[in-house]
């Protein structure tokens, strides 16, 4: 993408041409310019400004909120996170996140990348059909399952529990993380595995040692995806973890913060509790965002 | 030089495979076995009614006016939010003044890419419980803005007529950014003297627009068609917590009554589980008519 910014090339291209056509040229796409930019800024507006608007409210008092939208905060209130970080415990559920991110991603990366490695590297019967069994998963909405999910969840006693919920997010991660790196697996040259099995390098040890270093971008890259989608994920821990609020992850905590916000009229808690699940994930994304636009997208031009 | 292959695949293999066919296979294939039943969840009694849950839905006003609003969601999401996303692909590929006969992007692109992109690192709960706030009829982003100008407040999530397009715009809003992303980097890929071949022939931005970039990108397209087909079937997540169906049903999708049948105030699993059959090939069916009729298109232009 960086390549279309270069404004090099200018000189030398356009003195190719003759005089006036440059000039024509130049005009038109002049024009253009302003043009794309008012609507770019439109709509950059657009996504920013409800964004931005919650930040500011955090700090708002709830009369402040209520009397003038638009209004600036009238001191930094950090006592409204305060507030969402203990009473509404979106601290405890925060930590309840990370902890069954953490375990799911763990399993999520170890699983995919072994059986992609499989699927991309070794010729055995069956692997076409194991193949597709695991990439058919993409096509459907996970809800589709989770009727009869809920039964084999609990059947197998952990209903309620985080190791329930990251089994659940790891399996279902598994058709796009199996796909994305078999793709990968494959770009990698056949010439080191070769040489390094030809020096009597085992295929647990070639795995680990040679192909998984050398696997590192693709890794990367479908980690950051897992990661927001675990990290994110509503439907399967509304279902799976019902109940014992103490477990809850934060995407449940903030739903039932908006409940009971809808009984308090707690505003400026709700934008706080909203503003403090937010700020990380922008924080991440805003470090990592080539890798993070890069690893979102990539599956989809395959 | 391969002997010794099978310990590793079958180590390697293995793991995933139990994981995934316990919790993703299992309950799709027990998804259709509990649909011919009258199950009600906690007791152990499920007697076969063989297809009477599907002739009831045949009859479900509700679940028809959810498939109604579906099947808008349908129509308009998908085309709405390709058009947007080409729309400003477009004008950060080839906007921008400087350069060679108009390819050059506009300054600034990688900015307003991330910025495009944040609302698909977030959680959509989050986006949901965002933007029930922006259209709170008193203290909302929406209406402050109406108001300070002396337009018409309207109450937008309360008010039948508008809940479910307010919905339905979050939807294509939080989407849209994504696309340019995805559209973007399939653009930059298309060879660049393409381009300025066209233009020194003449052509305007317009028809370059139409016959070289949109037809090149169509495999593009075709996917990301695919993808907010099936996401249009869905969106659960912000009906549930932007409106929940409301008011009187007039936001309501054939998720959250799948949802509600199962594990609302009532748990009729059996019936739930006909809903999630239903959907499965609604889903299905849909992802293949979406490939046809890509295709067909693909052709017309080729």
């Amino acid at each position: 993408m960086t390549i279309l910014d270069k404004p090099a090339s200018d000189g030398t291209a356009a003195g190719d041409r003759s005089a006036p056509e440059v000039r024509k040229l130049r005009r038109e796409t002049g024009g253009a310019n302003v043009f794309s930019h008012g609507f770019l800024v439109f709509w950059g507006a657009l996504t920013v400004l409800p964004l931005l608007w919650m930040f500011l409210s955090s700090f708002k008092s709830d009369a402040e909120i209520l009397a003038d939208p638009w209004g600036l905060p009238g001191a930094l209130r950090f006592e409204n996170w305060a507030r969402a970080w203990t009473e509404a415990h979106i601290g405890q559920y925060f930590l309840n996140s990370a902890i069954v991110v953490a375990g799911s991603l763990t399993l999520t990366m170890l699983l995919g990348a072994t059986a992609a490695y499989v699927f991309a590297r070794y010729e055995f019967p069956g692997r076409q059909v194991f193949y597709y069994l695991f990439v058919g998963g993409m096509m459907f909405p996970v809800f589709l399952a989770l009727v009869p999910l809920f039964f084999v969840v609990r059947n197998a006693g952990l209903f309620g529990t985080w190791t329930g919920l990251m089994l659940v997010y790891a399996a279902y991660s598994l058709p796009f993380t199996v796909f994305f790196l078999t793709a990968f697996f494959r770009t990698l040259p056949t010439a080191v595995a070769e040489a390094a099995l030809m020096d009597g390098c085992g295929h647990f040890r070639l795995f680990f040692r040679v192909m998984l270093p050398m696997a590192r971008p693709g890794l990367i890259s479908i980690a950051i995806f897992n990661f927001l989608s675990h990290w994110n994920q509503f439907i399967l821990p509304q279902v799976l973890m019902q109940g014992d609020d103490s477990k809850w992850v934060l995407a449940q905590g903030l739903a039932a913060l908006a409940v009971s916000q809808g009984y308090q009229g707690d505003y400026s808690g709700l934008f706080a509790g909203l503003t403090i699940a937010t700020l990380p994930v922008l924080v991440v994304y805003i470090a990592f965002q080539r890798q993070i636009q890069t690893g979102l997208t990539a599956g989809q031009l395959k | 030089m391969r002997h010794g292959k099978y310990p590793l695949i079958v180590t390697f293999l293995v793991p995933p495979l139990l994981l995934y066919g316990i919790f993703v296979i299992s309950p799709y294939l027990q998804a259709f076995q509990i649909s011919t039943t009258d199950w009600l969840g906690y007791s152990a009694e499920a007697d076969p009614v063989g297809l009477a849950n599907f002739e009831r839905l045949l009859d479900d006003g509700r679940v028809w006016n959810a498939l109604k609003n579906n099947a808008w969601l349908l129509a308009v999401v998908p085309v709405l939010t390709i058009g947007l996303g080409l729309f400003f692909a477009t004008m950060l590929a080839m906007g921008g003044r400087k350069g060679r006969a108009g390819v050059t992007g506009v300054r600034g692109t990688s900015v307003y890419r991330m910025v495009y992109f944040f609302p698909q690192v977030l959680s959509v709960v989050i986006i949901a419980l965002l933007w029930r706030e922006v259209y709170h009829p008193n203290s909302g982003l929406l209406n402050g803005a109406l108001g300070a100008v002396g337009l018409p407040t309207p109450t937008w999530l309360g008010d039948p007529r508008t809940a479910f397009w307010c919905v339905l715009a979050v939807m294509v809003w939080s989407n849209v950014g994504f696309y340019v992303v995805l559209f973007g980097a399939a653009m930059s890929a298309i060879p660049r003297d393409i381009y300025e071949a066209v233009m020194l022939d003449g052509a305007s931005r317009w028809t370059t627009l139409r016959k070289i970039t949109i037809p090149l990108l169509w495999d593009t397209v075709q996917v990301a068609w695919i993808y907010l087909a099936i996401a249009a079937l869905d969106g659960f997540i912000l009906i549930q917590q932007m409106t929940n169906g409301g008011p009187n049903f007039s936001s309501d999708v054939i998720g959250l009554r799948m949802y509600e049948t199962a594990f609302g105030s009532e748990n009729r699993f059996g019936y739930a589980s006909a809903i999630g059959v239903v959907l499965f090939f609604l889903t299905l069916s849909v992802a293949v008519l979406a490939l046809r009729a890509a295709r067909r298109d693909r052709i017309e232009y080729s």
